[in-house]
């Protein structure tokens, strides 16, 4: 076997509060050469203590207690410091998640990658320059000569994340540990460095350990599969094996829990609890606690590994055939329990109609401020959106979808446009003005750490909006009881309502964990008892099994109270299983517009068709020739004049560059601006 | 009456700073989620200490600045009583040995003769250059070469000795008030104490207050026969004049700060979250106003206060009402002068706050300006003023001292720290150097200041809900997802410290996150 490395028994442990946490417990694998081992879980589970372990780079309250990691046959935690320098770097290499964070701003890219060769090859100052020009060319950076001496932030998110891959790699390792490389980045940026990842093993033949939580990451890159819960590993496979029958519980669960078209108005399957505290002692199996299928063994014995076919071995005394009761054996499709899909009257006016809505931020020079320049974060975006349906703003990072939704709620006052909300006109109202509406129109933010006042308990939290608006109860509340609940007892009901415990007002938000956080923030807002509802990428902080149940109970709340939403993501399989029409965004408009069904099935906008193709596939079998996007978003204060997508499709014509195109309809509910359809039907409400 | 109570304008003030304490403690005793936290602070060992030598200090204070005329022995023509124009507070009483026994010069600490030779008539008609001895210091000994050293030991330790006995006293009592709250019986709460079992520290606390014990008790031996801490040059005893200088510092400390604050505060907070020409013009307020020589700005304005005060005498009944004055508009030109700095903290702070989500989501729901910035902001930026008071609480003092070493800082008939440093430039440069003064001053200003330190840190720990004091055995919900956090952010570190692979040495490591 040309195994490369090999972990047995690692054991970390963190000695931080009273109790030492025990990070990893138990862990061996093993990696051969030139294998991507994917090794796959959620938030808190150990998986980046692993890689730190292996690279020997813990924190200072880290401890190795036991175990051995052996790299070419030596153990690597028995050298000596100064020789585990000349491993790091050098045989292991590590990539981190945020590329913003892991480049020194005040050195050049070239003076970073330097210091490698320097460690390392011991090259000379022109064969390093030659080198570290080889290497940027090797991930792909235009213009690689120029570009070398440049500082970190001149260059944009995924070419940062290719420079921390070129400086990985100027060692020539044998292994590369990448630590969710991907997460920080947008779809289309996330296909291109993933497709970078795979030609560079090719090339160098090294095998890469990828730390990540993403299922559809793991299915386009791994060949081997480790499953990691609460400090230990599940499940190991093949991607074959496990992709077509996941064994343990918890991976069928997170399987499930993942957000898709085929589970519209259905709900998702929802992992009970969260990952039980590292700090204690278990018995037992784990994950029996939040196991459907835990029987009384679970409980107080720990399972062994059990082989299933081949290399495919899982952790779960439901495959000990010794043990295991025969009818508990689980399937690996779980049954959902159907929701009821209400199928609403359309409304004939739409709830909310934006209409060519434009947000510009001046760009003040010099000593007068004198505006230079206009950044057109939105620039001209319609919108209907009708009464308890769900519209989705899909776009990548940078596109303006946030801006849209906070000027719809006049957080940011518009630069033109008007936002019509059942009948008023919200732009141009002054804040007097717009307090009654307040209360019909809320907004769910994207990061459940900052949007709660880490000063305030919940109940104030929740109150605020109550007080603020002068209303009473939430209407939720009258269903149950005719007589108006105080507000205490409204905070109990909301709280009842979005699941959580009634004693969790008392408490302050750093008490909960991201998904318990992001549900006090919908019950904020639902306080003020809204008919309208902005969710800015509420799951997009969270774990998938969080996300499945926030999903859930947001669909819950438009079943039982007809709420109106509209979500602002950039992940297409949650749209796909929440919305009814999709809004794509590129650059501040909108360049495809239609129902879901329409949209999803047949794209026509060319950037439409990258992004979805761009989204990582579990299913293997669906294997759509993905297309390429060159490059970065354009900057929105200098956008390419013509159709702004031009510079980066695969299908630009001459005309392109020349205006940007009207709408072309293709159905009465579906629009795109695209010149490659015909451009008669042009309506001047979409023209700019 | 045999005496008329004096109010100095900074008394009037110091009471209804005490007041306003006074009805806090009462709001916040009756509000639980308020308490919680201040329970916090109790938890804290050292935060505790601290205030307990602090309280010291503030008691201290506190009894200087009860101030009062005493009725003189004869009467008017009309047959009223006539009250001393000297003003004297009930500190200057109970130190009454110590302000009334002046010797003729410097004297080293615990000395019996006199630190400079002088001239002596001999009884036998002749004169002779000696070290004299002290009217007051040792003047008990007959022959101090041989009694000096044991009537030292023997009343330090006999005064050692009562002030245990005090101690023990009070710790009896605090034992007893404990087992009649908590129905134990009186052995097992003391046994709860040095276990440390109790919710307060107050084994800590108990200690703490053991060396303040022994040290009043072995001083107070002493300084009935000896000048503790030496004599200054005029003779006057050095102990008494660093308790006297205590009110002034934690008045200059204390007003100046609350002074300061209102400033800050406000225009700190609106440049920071109205923005646009509001934060222009403050900006350049202050701008503009930390562009003058601070100490240009203060003379000006105190030679002002001096002549206005020299021109109109009949304001002022006594002199210690002439040096009230001043020294009141010392900490209102010191509070206008030094709000600056805090301000801008508090513009950067308000200005990266107000673009948190949770401040959106408040103007999402239409809460007025005002309520964002005294519920969402205001809470969220006092860690900051905290810690900028108590640190500016030190360089408040020193100002004072530099201040006066120009000529306009407290009145000369006032006795300050300030005024003691002063002092010692001289002093340091003449050989033999006297430097008990300074040691005074310094070793006074340091505990102080310290302890304010020390006890701003446990209640900034303590208020921040984020970060946890006290362990809590009960209501861990995610306690797993705390050490995750916990985890990462010491990752973090790590990856930051470790210089030795140049991957690690620049990228920091992150927990999981979609974007």
């Amino acid at each position: 076997m040309n195994t490369l490395l090999e972990i047995e028994n690692l054991k970390t442990v963190l000695h931080t509060g009273s109790n030492p946490v025990c990070a990893v417990d138990g862990l061996s694998l093993t990696i051969n050469k030139g294998e991507t081992f994917a090794l796959l879980g959620e938030s808190g589970c150990g998986k980046s203590m692993t890689a730190l372990s292996i690279m020997r780079l813990l924190p200072d309250t880290g401890e190795i207690q036991a175990g051995a990691v052996r790299l070419n046959g030596n153990d690597v935690l028995q050298l000596p410091e100064a020789s585990m320098r000349r491993i790091r770097g050098k045989l292991i290499s590590m990539i981190f998640q945020e590329p913003m964070l892991s480049l020194n701003p005040v050195m050049t890219i070239a003076d970073q990658i330097d210091e490698v060769l320097k460690q390392h090859l011991k090259l000379k100052n022109d064969a390093a320059e030659h080198r570290i020009m080889e290497l940027l060319e090797q991930v792909g950076i235009p213009d690689a000569r120029r570009r070398m001496h440049e500082y970190s932030f001149q260059f944009s998110g995924g070419m940062k994340q290719r420079v921390m891959i070129a400086m990985a790699l100027a060692g020539q390792p044998e292994l590369l540990i990448a630590d969710e490389p991907t997460t920080a980045l947008d779809v289309t940026i996330q296909s291109q460095v993933l497709d970078l990842l795979r030609q560079v093993q090719q090339q160098n033949h090294m095998a890469i350990l990828l730390i990540t939580h993403d299922l559809g990451v793991v299915s386009e890159m791994a060949q081997m599969v480790a499953v990691m819960y609460a400090g230990e590993i599940i499940e190991q496979a093949p991607r074959e094996n496990f992709f077509a029958q996941p064994a343990h519980p918890y991976s069928q669960q997170l399987f499930a829990s993942l957000p898709a078209k085929q589970k519209r108005h259905q709900a998702l399957a929802v992992i009970s609890g969260t990952v039980p505290s590292l700090s204690q002692q278990f018995k037992g199996c784990r994950f029996a606690d939040r196991c459907t299928h835990a029987f009384a063994r679970c409980h107080d014995t720990e399972p062994q590994w059990h082989a299933i076919a081949g290399n495919h071995k899982v952790r779960c005394h439901l495959y000990d055939s010794a043990v295991a009761p025969v009818q508990n054996k689980p399937i690996a499709d779980i049954a959902l329990k159907t929701g009821a899909a209400l199928p609403q009257p359309p409304a004939n006016e739409p709830l909310l109609q934006v209409n060519g809505l434009k947000v510009h931020f001046p760009i003040r020079k010099g000593l007068f401020k004198r505006v230079v320049g206009q950044v057109k974060a939105v620039d001209g975006v319609s919108l209907n959106i009708y009464a308890g349906k769900t519209l989705a703003l899909v776009g990548e990072s940078g596109c303006g979808k946030t801006t849209v939704g906070k000027s719809i709620l006049q957080l940011i006052e518009p630069t033109a446009g008007n936002v019509r909300y059942n009948g008023h006109e919200l732009v141009g109202m002054r804040r007097e003005q717009l307090r009654p509406l307040r209360a019909q129109l809320q907004f769910v933010f994207q990061d459940p750490y900052s949007s709660l006042n880490p000063r305030m308990r919940i109940i104030d939290i929740l109150q605020e909006g109550m007080n603020a608006l002068d209303i009473d109860a939430p209407a939720m509340n009258t269903q149950t009881s005719q007589t108006p609940l105080s507000r205490e007892k409204a905070v109990d009901a909301l709280l009842d309502c979005v699941g959580l415990p009634v004693e969790a007002k008392w408490r302050y938000p750093h008490e909960f964990s991201g998904g318990q956080r992001q549900r006090i923030a919908i019950a904020r807002a639902l306080a003020v008892n809204p008919r309208l509802l902005i969710c800015d990428e509420p799951t997009s902080a969270l774990d998938v099994s969080v996300q499945a149940q926030i999903l859930n109970l947001l669909n819950t709340l438009q079943d039982d109270f007809g709420l109106t939403f509209l979500f602002i993501t950039h992940n297409i399989s949650v749209v796909e299983y929440l919305a009814d029409e999709i809004a794509v965004m590129y650059l501040g408009r909108i360049v495809e517009y239609g129902r879901i069904d329409e949209v999803i099935e047949n794209p026509r906008h060319p950037y439409t068709q990258a992004l979805l193709s761009a989204v990582p596939m579990i299913d293997q079998s669906v294997n759509a020739s993905m297309i390429k996007l060159k490059g970065d978003l354009p900057s929105p204060a200098s956008p390419p004049v013509g159709c702004h997508f031009h510079p980066r499709c695969p299908r630009a014509m001459p005309v392109c560059s020349q205006s940007y195109p009207a709408a072309s309809i293709i159905s009465p509910t579906h629009y795109t601006h695209c010149y490659l359809y015909s451009q008669e039907h042009t309506t001047d409400q979409h023209e700019h | 009456m045999p005496f008329k109570p004096v109010i100095l304008w900074t008394d009037a003030l110091v009471f209804l700073l005490v007041f306003i304490v006074l009805i806090t403690i009462w709001y916040v005793r009756n509000n639980e989620h308020l308490l919680a936290p201040w329970r916090r602070v109790g938890h804290s060992t050292s935060g505790m200490s601290a205030l307990t030598v602090l309280l010291v200090f503030i008691a201290i204070g506190f009894l200087d600045t009860l101030h009062f005329r005493p009725a003189l022995e004869h009467t008017n023509s009309q047959g009223e009583r006539v009250y001393s124009v000297e003003v004297l507070s009930v500190l200057d009483i109970v130190l009454t040995p110590l302000r009334t026994n002046v010797e003729k010069t410097y004297s080293a600490p615990l000395a019996t003769h006199l630190y400079t030779k002088e001239t002596v008539d001999l009884p036998d008609g002749s004169q002779k250059r000696t070290f004299a001895r002290l009217e007051f210091g040792g003047a008990h000994l007959q022959d101090p070469d041989t009694e000096h050293l044991q009537d030292i030991g023997w009343r330090a330790i006999t005064g050692a000795c009562l002030g245990l006995l005090a101690w023990c006293g009070l710790h009896a009592l605090l034992c007893l008030s404990m087992a009649r709250r908590s129905k134990n019986n009186f052995v097992q709460c003391f046994q709860a104490i040095w276990r440390r079992t109790t919710e307060i520290p107050w084994h800590a606390i108990l200690i703490t207050l053991a060396f303040i014990f022994i040290l009043i008790g072995a001083i107070a031996m002493l300084a009935v026969h000896y000048h503790v801490l030496g004599t200054d040059k005029v003779g006057q005893d050095v102990l008494y004049l660093s308790l006297k200088s205590i009110r002034i510092a934690l008045i200059i400390g204390t007003l100046t700060t609350l002074i300061m604050l209102p400033f800050a505060l406000l225009l700190g907070i609106t440049a920071g979250y109205f923005r646009g020409w509001v934060d222009d013009v403050i900006q350049y307020i202050y701008t503009t106003l930390n562009s003058i020589p601070s100490v240009l700005l203060i003379a000006a304005t105190v030679l002002m206060m001096q002549v206005y005060i020299e021109t109109h005498p009949e304001i002022f009944e006594t002199i210690a009402a002439r040096a009230d004055i001043r020294l009141l508009f010392l900490c209102i030109i010191l509070g206008i002068t030094s709000w600056t700095s805090l301000c801008r903290l508090l513009r950067g702070e308000t200005l990266k706050l107000r673009e948190m989500e949770y401040i959106q989501a408040a103007h999402a729901f239409g809460v007025s300006h005002w309520r964002i910035i005294s519920r969402h902001i205001l809470p969220n930026v006092m860690y900051i003023v905290l810690i900028a008071t108590v640190m500016d609480f030190s360089g408040l003092v020193l100002a004072e001292a530099v201040l006066s070493y120009v000529g306009v800082g407290v009145d000369p008939s006032m006795i300050s720290f300030g005024t003691m440093i002063n002092a010692a430039r001289l002093e340091m440069a003449r050989e033999p150097m006297v430097w008990w003064a300074l040691l005074a001053a310094f070793a006074f200003m340091f505990t102080l200041v310290l302890c304010a330190n020390l006890f701003a840190d446990a209640v900034q720990k303590a208020l921040d809900p984020r970060i946890r004091t006290y362990q809590y055995n009960n209501r861990q919900l995610n306690q797993g997802l705390s050490q995750s956090h916990a985890a990462t952010a010491t990752t973090q570190q790590a990856a930051a410290q470790s210089s030795i692979t140049p991957v690690s040495a620049d990228t920091v490591h992150r927990p999981p996150r979609q974007s």
